[in-house]
């Protein structure tokens, strides 16, 4: 402990003077890129399965794509992100040549659904059924209605609980770095290779993520309030 | 030429094929009355091993008022419901305008557009404001028709590039834009608000309205698709008293105009003077029906006699 100074010294001479910042403020950069990216692919496939799950469509064909999604929430909810990852990695883009931070933003993205989707499903249970009768009997379809009325409000409804995903996502992506993209971990790693101290640079890394997560606690809150004026004015 | 012919003819079998219908139904269809403009055959809808509705025949013809009441239990929401599909029959069928519902092979949203229907709870879209609430039906069929048009002339142009200049199709009108469509709705939509005096409210948001108001305004989303018929489903039961003539005043409006309506009321003074039938329904039938002054005035069932009783 009595060199503390010291290795504060030599993590902040590695960050600015050997211009490490770059690369953190990069790896920064990703990190928010693949947590956002991923929350919305997220919510766009978390709406359509629950949407699916919900119908209680006669078509046989929705119910075959609700088993499916039955299927890929608890494959993807049951696997760790790194195996995830690296499945994409190895297996399902081998050689495709594509860039890693989309490959990273994907494979969160779905991940993220398999979540969202649980999510979303209880968000339009939560709309009363007669917003979606009310649309139906002037003639919309179940999707349209779907569309335009109930998941605008399921979504005011699970804005808390999106949130909470976020969160929890950008703090996973500290993983991304396992299939080599440059994320705000893996920019850390490098200055505590480097100087072969561990303590300072994590602790550098978790007070930037402390920071994040309380920005976005912000920003959400701003956004229910925002979204709620329906309801208030 | 040869070919182009019987694939019009398999198309027209394709057409003609057996019709699918909705559950497996057991009574056989009959012919449509051509008098009528809603039909019920032999309808029972069934909850698990709870019989709501009990093999109900019925015709309305254009420009009737029929109150339906009874008791509470007694299928008549659950009636009003399956008459536009909202709930599936078990057995029975019904047929708007001559098409039956419970076939598979009808656009249930096409017929619904022509069904308007009022909720006990008004069911406002929260998430609108009130002209957005009247417009997001219309502009949203407007624009799918619109682009249905734009795809078809578009297919019809890529075909003229192939075809000799004598016989070259013609485009199909496209009068309107986006622009145009969602001004038409609104301007429709404000006349409506005006005829009810809420036009200053075409920005504000459900939650800020009163009951009373909801429920004009509910009436009124519907009245902007330009239906055959209303349905009314207990439209005054969720209202404080002194907001129920309000919501009566624009509905007897309504019968006064020749719309044709089914109201499910517990207003019996209300279906008294406004209907031109009575339906009385207990147990999931009809038990008793016909003119007002004769249902209220000279009861001839025991339970009718029974439940007016109690409640005049």
């Amino acid at each position: 402990m009595s060199d503390l100074g010291g290795k504060i010294e030599t993590f902040f001479k590695y960050l600015i003077d050997y211009k490490n910042y770059e690369t953190v403020l990069l790896g920064l950069r990703n990190t928010l890129t693949i947590a956002v990216c991923g929350l919305l692919i997220g919510i766009v496939i978390g709406s359509a399965i629950a949407t699916l799950k919900v119908a209680g469509s006669r078509s046989r064909v929705v119910h075959a794509v609700a088993y499916i999604g039955d299927a890929y929430t608890g494959l993807f909810r049951g696997t760790p992100i790194i195996v995830q990852l690296i499945v994409f990695h190895f297996i399902v883009f081998r050689g495709s040549g594509i860039d890693s931070l989309l490959e990273a933003v994907i494979v969160f993205g779905l991940n993220s659904g398999a979540y969202v989707a649980e999510i979303m499903r209880g968000g339009i249970l939560s709309v009363d059924i007669g917003q979606t009768e009310a649309g139906r009997s002037l003639g919309l379809s179940y999707t349209t209605t779907m569309i335009k009325v109930v998941i605008p409000q399921a979504i005011k409804n699970v804005v808390p609980t999106l949130g909470n995903e976020l969160i929890a996502l950008t703090k996973d992506t500290s993983v991304a770095g396992y299939v080599a993209t440059m994320d705000l971990n893996a920019a850390i790693g490098i200055i505590s290779g480097a100087t072969y101290d561990y303590i300072v640079p994590y602790l550098f890394l978790a007070l930037v993520y402390l920071i994040l997560v309380v920005l976005i606690t912000v920003l959400i809150r701003f956004a229910e309030r925002r979204l709620r004026k329906s309801e208030r004015r | 030429m040869k070919d182009a012919e019987t694939a019009s003819v398999r198309k027209s079998k394709k057409r003609q094929a057996k019709p699918k219908f909705i559950k497996t139904e057991k009574t056989p269809v009959e012919p449509f009355d051509p008098e009528a403009l809603i039909e019920v055959q032999h309808l029972t809808k069934k909850f698990g091993e709870q019989v709501v509705l009990d093999d109900i025949s019925e015709k309305i013809v254009q420009g009737e008022k029929v109150a339906v009441i009874g008791p509470s239990g007694s299928g008549k929401s659950t009636f009003l419901r399956c008459l536009n599909m909202l709930e599936d029959p078990t057995d029975g069928y019904v047929f708007f305008e001559g098409n039956n519902l419970c076939d598979y092979r009808i656009d249930i949203n096409v017929q619904r557009r022509r069904m308007g229907m009022v909720f006990q709870q008004f069911n406002l879209f929260n998430n609108m404001n009130v002209l957005k609430n009247i417009t997001l039906a219309p502009v949203h069929i407007g624009m799918r028709a619109l682009r249905r048009a734009q795809r078809k002339n578009f297919l019809i142009k890529a075909g003229n590039l192939f075809r000799p200049a004598a016989k070259k199709k013609p485009l199909l009108s496209v009068r309107t834009s986006k622009k145009e469509i969602k001004a038409d709705a609104e301007a429709d939509a404000m006349r409506l608000l005006e005829r009810i005096g809420l036009a200053d409210k075409a920005g504000a948001y459900p939650s800020t309205l009163s009951g009373g108001q909801r429920q004009r305004i509910a009436i009124v989303r519907a009245l902007a698709m330009n239906p055959k018929v209303m349905l009314f489903d207990e439209p005054t039961s969720a209202l404080d008293p002194e907001m129920v003539g309000e919501v009566l005043a624009l509905i007897r409006e309504l019968a006064e105009e020749g719309m044709t309506m089914v109201i499910v009321t517990h207003e019996m003074g209300f279906a008294r003077e406004v209907a031109t039938r009575v339906m009385f329904m207990d147990g999931g039938k009809i038990v008793e029906q016909g003119a007002p002054a004769e249902i209220f005035g000279s009861p001839k069932n025991e339970r009718l006699q029974d439940f007016l009783s109690k409640v005049l």
